[in-house]
């Protein structure tokens, strides 16, 4: 049965058609924009889609985590490194690589319709749920059942800040 | 099936993780400069989590594992983009470009 399109039912789908579409036409901007700064800003749409996407998957925590690391860190960050490399904002030039052309195009083409046909093909079985997957009970599984994984994860972000670190000041001298 | 509840269907998301992943890939083959490069690593990374998060929401049992999942693959998508933009300052530092084809120094 389908909702009515002004209940408030009908309004959360519609919402969630609007943010499909957001996502979809972010990723498409993200392919095929000529400057580095539209394809971020392509990007960021994106993110937000996927953000809300996280919003309706149950997963309100993990939608705010989108919104505050991609959006918030890694997006700034990008934009960053193109007003530091690419200051002039040339447009992207075609080398002419046969990647680059069709054969790219049709791989990519392949890997999607292959991926989307998997998902369509494949009988998925639901199982009953054991607990109701809310804030709580992640951070309760974050700091017991993956306590582990959690400190290691900090570690590699302070190696990879250090990493960082090194790799950009090299060469600064001359 | 009605197109006002696709929000409540495992399909839709894995449908919209393929193209995202379809569309990451081929960025990742036709851009020539690393930061789109990146850019395009992203939203591959992106689609993955979307893959995580819905199986996690609609089959497995315990909900949490998949959101925690997801948290992991955001901060290592983090320390990736960090390692990699620190990596594009130091190319362009050195070859005063971020185009893929004119960083030739090891080419056989």
């Amino acid at each position: 049965m389908t909702p009515s399109l002004f209940s408030a039912d009908g309004l959360v789908g519609i919402i969630f058609l609007l943010m499909l579409a957001a996502t979809l036409v972010g990723a498409i901007v993200v392919v095929t924009a000529k400057r580095l700064v539209r394809a971020l800003a392509g990007l960021i749409v994106c993110f937000v889609g996927v953000a809300s996407m996280y919003f309706y998957l149950n997963s309100p925590f993990v939608s705010m985590m989108q919104i505050l690391i991609y959006v918030g860190a890694i997006a700034v960050t990008i934009a960053f490194a193109i007003m530091f490399a690419d200051p002039e904002g040339k447009e992207q030039k075609n080398h002419g690589n046969l990647l680059s052309g069709p054969v790219g195009f049709c791989c990519a083409t392949l890997v999607t319709f292959g991926l989307a046909a998997l998902a369509l093909s494949a009988n998925w079985i639901p199982f009953a749920k054991i607990n109701d997957g809310s804030v709580k009970e992640v951070g309760t599984q974050l700091l017991t059942t993956h306590a582990m994984v959690f400190e290691l994860v900090s570690v590699l972000l302070l190696i990879a800040i250090l990493g960082a670190l090194v790799i950009a000041r090299e060469g600064r001298r001359n | 099936m009605e197109i006002l509840t696709l929000y409540n269907n495992l399909t839709t998301y894995l449908l919209l993780a393929a193209v995202l992943f379809g569309l990451g890939m081929y960025g990742f083959i036709t851009r020539r400069d690393f930061i789109g490069m990146l850019i395009s690593a992203e939203m591959i990374l992106n689609a993955a989590s979307l893959n995580f998060m819905a199986f996690n929401r609609f089959l497995s049992p315990d909900p949490a594992t998949g959101q925690i999942f997801t948290l992991f693959i955001m901060a290592i998508a983090a320390a990736e983009a960090a390692i990699g933009l620190s990596l594009v300052v130091a190319v362009y530092r050195y070859y005063r470009s971020i185009d893929c084809q004119d960083v030739t120094k090891l080419q056989g």
